[in-house]
């Protein structure tokens, strides 16, 4: 008879890290089904060429870095870095664009820092920025949501083909069209009203289609917060400052006004960014107070960058702005311990124990 | 005029500077551990005198006035790194003319029935951690014994063993748990050599 | 009935598994052919036997005495005679093996005479405190912590509560939960006597609210008792607490009932608390209403293995291999047989080792109920482990540090507070052995801090020896000074007498004028012996001096 000699608990919670990942995957579900039915199967095409081209760059990888690969692959987090990134991009980017951002998401910004649990920034909020500086002409380029002047998505061989030009050409012309939010931006003087159209491409509160997409994004959210996968502190304090920031700085429906607070949270990427990107535990400040904090920056920048900065969307540079200043919150923001007057001991607090 | 005034001015901030100064350097005065006591500090006191000095404390006044902070082998590399940081000098690696770093402490223990009591290891000890009298049996009081090995060498009849500390449930304690990639069955287990290399 | 609670941070909601051992009332245990009893058994100093091996000894009777402040003693758990007093494997996480006294049972299981306390309300609180030392009682909750020591406050302390322990929050374990139904009575009784020696204000029984049975059970004794003891009223309280993991931690429940926290490093009687376990204050119940030390203890068997899981009132030092024969062990099956409950016990590795005093609980688990653990994956930083913490610690970082083996940076972020619950490890979507590491980084911390002492030591005994030697050579120094100047004094003398005896040769008369000059000679010798005084006492006072300033 052998007895195992293991240290205790001899009990674990059924968890892994793997069901972690794959929650996180299922819960993008309504998003992407509702950025499918306004965009078209090139979301879907690029979601699917994203994960390939993720679990290959880790598959290299890890062979590199003489690692099992089993191992490796089976944690599913290049998969969500592929899934969010692959969201996030135009629905009909070429093949190249996707690999480039992918590539590098996986590659330098995970890998290169260590892999899982070690990366400081979050892998897809890098693979987007890099894209955005790298290519701002692909990445601007939107397809008009179903709907909006009566367009409708090219077919799945139209976008693979679009994609994959290699394939043949499109039978159709892919019409793009800027976001709303770059429409926004870059209206020449013209107030809010004027540009709010019937039938233009911002809706009913945000952009049409947009407004679904992130309340499909929010759903997902919702039910990864249910799940316990991740904590309410930073979506609900992102959401909140965002909310507060376009409040305060609304200015109206006139040529200074800057977008009602609906409009900022469902257009965009506010809600996969809230839920998905910003909630990234590797990256984010890990106390209850931090993540408040963390999340609360994410929040702000967003729309400051997007009112006064020169980009349409923010999401991925406030994530990876405030992924900087994640250590520092960790630092500064520690619970005070049991037993003690502080987060950790100072001097004051050995003298007070004396 | 203003030549005489400026020369007047200068020398009079000069003396107030200076008496704040020189108040400062009286009313902040930081009566500071000796650099001798502090690397001292840092030192195992096994006063083994394997780094060429007769005991810990001669080697810290020897560090203090330039000497290399790497002949020490019973506190080995951690010893090295404090001194290192304490000091704002370079890691060296352990020097190996000094002798190697051991793994585990060791403790003196006396085969007494062999003992012929001519006290010569009694006078190497350097922490009195030997008992006895002449022509009478010597024995080590463990607890006291820092391992240094001083005693091996006078002693005529050769009947002291150098011993690791035994390990008892009141000293044992849990070890860190080794880390994962190591437990994994894989081709390309990293060697150690390759690694290094 | 309605006392407000302030809760704790952090907790788990393991499964329960609770039913399978609560089938079963109390069952008792036949002789085993021999009990092996540690002489260590609690925390402090292992006891010292006073018997020799071949003695025939009475059940009850002392084998071993308490060595200092902190150490309890031990008893014959039965009559019969001393087989041996040798190093046995115990039952210790290491493993490692310890002085244990063997003995074989007669079988006749006679007692030594009983010495009960007749009243113990008339009793000196400190007479009650010597019989329980006396009887060998220590904490029987797991830790061990000798109960003596516990009820002897300094004389300036006030102790506000007493905190009876029935949480039993580990997954399992039952054995309190079975005591308190089946031997209310007895732990009331234990309780009122802890109250007569420590006089606190309030005496709170806690029990978690998943034990509904062993709850109405002492609410039945507490009333029973209002009846009885009309004319003395008792400050004793139920109080049923929320089930979660691990409020039956000393300074978890200490926080959930009083919102008080126990600084670091300190013992709950800084606060004005004392907290005893179930089982202890039965124990002091027997000790001091019946004279019996603690020589058994009831014992949760329990675990897949085994096909007759319950409770079962073992005499300390029974063989485990005994009792799982008993409770219809299938050996094919058992994989891992864990002492204590799952979320703290340790894992032994024999099933000879004997049951002790702090043997709560044996869980002989199959290889489908504990599976070994997948490889631990790269922390994500989720959080997990911080949000399960009782003790608010920073289990991440800790991680690192400890991982790192930094352990300035650990002990800075208080590893010392970790009370090795093992939420943390529970709860981590990881697998990463938490707990494993903080318990390896406290071991080296406390080694540091043995080496630190010791090397402080050696230097002082180096420095002291430099001394001597200095000491010893200035004395050998000064005197062959003097023996050196006394020589020469002889030699002169004997020069002077011979230049006498020649001169006497010549001329009798000069006899009388040899005064003088010896009279010069003793003058020279007597200046020259101040000097050396002088001399003397001035490296004396250099020495000293010196003395003082290197001390």
């Amino acid at each position: 008879m052998k007895l195992a000699k293991v240290t205790s608990p001899h009990l674990h919670d059924r968890s892994d890290t793997s069901h972690v990942m794959k929650m996180v995957i299922v819960a993008t579900l309504p998003g992407l089904a509702a950025l499918s039915w306004f965009f078209g199967w090139g979301v879907l095409i690029n979601l699917v060429w994203a994960w390939i081209v993720a679990l290959g760059c880790e598959a290299i990888v890890v062979k590199i870095r003489k690692r099992p690969l089993g191992y490796y692959l089976n944690d599913y987090s290049a998969l969500v870095t592929a899934t969010l990134l692959g969201l996030a991009l135009p629905p009909l980017a070429p093949w190249w664009l996707t690999l480039v951002g992918v590539g590098f998401a996986i590659i330098v910004a995970k890998h290169l820092y260590g892999g899982l649990g070690s990366n400081p920034f979050n892998p897809a909020a890098v693979g987007y920025v890099v894209l955005l500086i790298s290519f701002p002409v692909q990445m601007s380029s939107w397809l008009p949501a179903r709907g909006v002047e009566g367009a409708i998505p090219p077919g799945f061989i139209d976008s693979l083909k679009s994609i994959f030009p290699l394939l043949g050409n499109a039978s159709v012309d892919i019409v793009t069209q800027a976001t709303p939010l770059d429409q926004l931006k870059q209206r020449p003087g013209l107030t809010i009203t004027e540009i709010w159209q019937p039938g233009s491409a911002f809706g009913r509160f945000a952009g049409v289609g947009w407004e679904w997409v992130n309340i499909g994004f929010l759903i997902g959210g919702l039910f990864l917060l249910f799940r316990k996968i991740i904590y309410w502190q930073i979506p609900v304090a992102m959401l909140g400052s965002l909310t507060v920031m376009s409040i305060i700085f609304w200015g109206g429906s006139g040529s200074e006004g800057h977008g009602s607070p609906l409009f900022h949270l469902l257009s965009g990427a506010t809600m996969l960014c809230a839920f998905f990107i910003a909630t990234d535990p590797v990256t984010a400040a890990t106390s209850n107070r931090g993540r408040l904090i963390y999340g609360a920056g994410i929040g702000v920048l967003i729309y400051v960058i997007r009112v006064w900065g020169s980009y349409p969307d923010a999401a991925a540079f406030a994530v990876l702005l405030l992924n900087f200043c994640a250590p520092l919150i960790d630092y500064y923001v520690q619970p005070r311990t049991y037993g003690h007057n502080s987060g950790h001991n100072s001097d004051s607090d050995r003298s007070g124990d004396s | 005029m203003t030549i005489l005034l400026a020369i007047l001015a200068l020398p009079l901030l000069a003396l107030l500077f200076g008496a704040i100064l020189g108040y400062a350097s009286i009313r902040f005065h930081v009566d500071g551990d000796p650099i001798v006591d502090q690397i001292n500090a840092h030192l195992p006191q096994t006063q083994c005198g394997q780094c060429g000095h007769p005991g810990c404390r001669p080697y810290a006044e020897a560090i203090a006035n330039g000497e290399d902070i790497n002949k020490c082998p019973p506190g080995g590399e951690a010893t090295i790194e404090e001194l290192a940081n304490l000091l704002g000098r370079e890691v060296l690696p352990l020097d190996a003319e000094h002798g190697e770093e051991k793994e585990v402490k060791m403790v003196a223990y006396i085969r007494e029935p062999e003992c012929i009591g001519c006290t010569k290891c009694i006078q190497a000890c350097p922490v009195d951690a030997i008992l006895g009298a002449a022509k009478q049996m010597h024995t080590v009081i463990v607890d006291e014994c820092t391992g240094c090995d001083l005693c091996v060498e006078p002693c005529p009849v050769d009947c002291i063993d150098m011993l690791p500390v035994e390990t008892t449930p009141q000293n044992w304690h849990w070890e860190r748990p080794k880390p994962s990639v190591e437990l994994i069955a894989t081709s390309h287990q990293p060697h150690r050599a390759e690694v290094l290399s | 009935m309605n006392r407000k609670l302030f809760s704790f941070p952090g907790g788990i909601h393991p499964p329960e598994n609770k039913l399978q051992s609560l089938n079963l009332p109390i069952q008792s245990v036949p002789l085993p052919k021999r009990l092996i009893l540690p002489l260590q058994q609690h925390i402090g100093a292992p006891a010292k036997a006073i018997v020799n091996v071949g003695d025939q000894v009475k059940k009850g009777q002392c084998l071993a005495q308490p060595q200092g402040f902190v150490s309890a003693s031990i008893h014959a758990p039965t009559s019969g005679a001393i087989a041996e007093i040798a190093d046995h494997e115990i039952p210790h996480p290491s493993g490692l093996a310890s002085l244990c006294i063997v003995l074989q049972p007669d079988g006749e299981d006679s007692w030594c005479e009983a010495q009960p306390i007749a009243d113990y309300s008339a009793a000196k609180p400190a007479e009650l405190v010597d019989k329980i030392r006396q009887s060998g009682i220590t904490g029987m909750g797991g830790a061990g912590f000798p109960t003596s020591v516990k009820l002897s406050p300094p004389a300036d302390s006030k102790i506000e509560s007493l905190i009876i322990n029935a949480v039993e929050c580990e997954p399992y374990i039952t054995a309190d939960d079975m005591l308190m139904r089946e031997r209310a009575a007895g732990v009331i009784e234990g309780a009122l006597i802890l109250n007569h020696i420590l006089q606190t204000r309030e005496t709170l029984i806690a029990i978690e609210d998943n034990k509904p049975d062993a709850i109405a059970a002492m609410r039945r004794a507490v009333e029973a008792l209002s009846e009885s003891h009309n004319s003395q009223p008792h400050n004793i309280e139920i109080v049923v607490i929320p089930t979660r993991y691990p409020s039956g931690g000393e300074k978890q429940l200490i926080q959930n009932l009083t919102g008080k926290e126990v600084p670091s490093g300190k013992p709950p009687l800084h606060v004005g608390i004392v907290v005893q376990n179930t089982a202890t204050t039965y124990a002091i119940h027997r000790a001091i209403n019946h004279g019996e030390p603690l020589i058994s203890r009831i014992v949760t068997l329990t675990g897949e293995a085994l096909n007759k899981p319950g409770n079962y009132e073992t005499l300390l030092g029974t063989p485990i291999e005994h009792l799982l024969e008993l409770a219809g062990i299938d050996n094919q099956q058992l994989s891992r047989l864990i002492m204590g409950g799952p979320m703290m016990g340790f894992a032994l590795d024999s099933t000879a080792l004997p049951v002790v005093k702090t043997t709560n609980c044996l869980l002989a688990a199959t290889n489908t109920e504990y599976p070994e653990q997948p490889p631990a994956m790269p922390c994500i930083r989720c959080g997990a482990c911080a949000e399960a913490c009782p003790a608010s610690l920073l289990p991440q970082q800790l991680l690192w540090f400890s991982m790192g083996g930094e352990l300035d940076k650990a002990e800075q972020y208080n590893v010392a507070d970790c009370i090795e619950c093992g939420a943390c490890s529970y709860v981590c979507p990881s697998h990463i052995p938490l707990v494993q590491y903080y318990r390896a980084t406290k071991g080296e911390l406390a080694q540091r801090r043995a080496d630190l002492i010791q090397s402080d030591h050696a230097r002082d005994r180096f420095e002291f020896r430099e001394e001597r030697l200095a000491k010893e050579k200035a004395e050998k120094d000064a005197k062959r000074k003097a023996r050196a100047e006394a020589a020469a004094k002889a030699q002169a003398a004997k020069k002077a007498a011979a230049a006498l005896e020649a001169k006497e040769g010549g001329a009798t008369k000069d006899s009388s004028d040899a005064k003088p000059p010896s009279d010069k000679e003793d003058v020279v010798a007597a200046a020259l012996a101040r000097v050396e005084a002088k001399k003397k006492a001035k490296a004396d006072a250099a020495a000293k001096t010196q003395q003082q300033e290197s001390s």
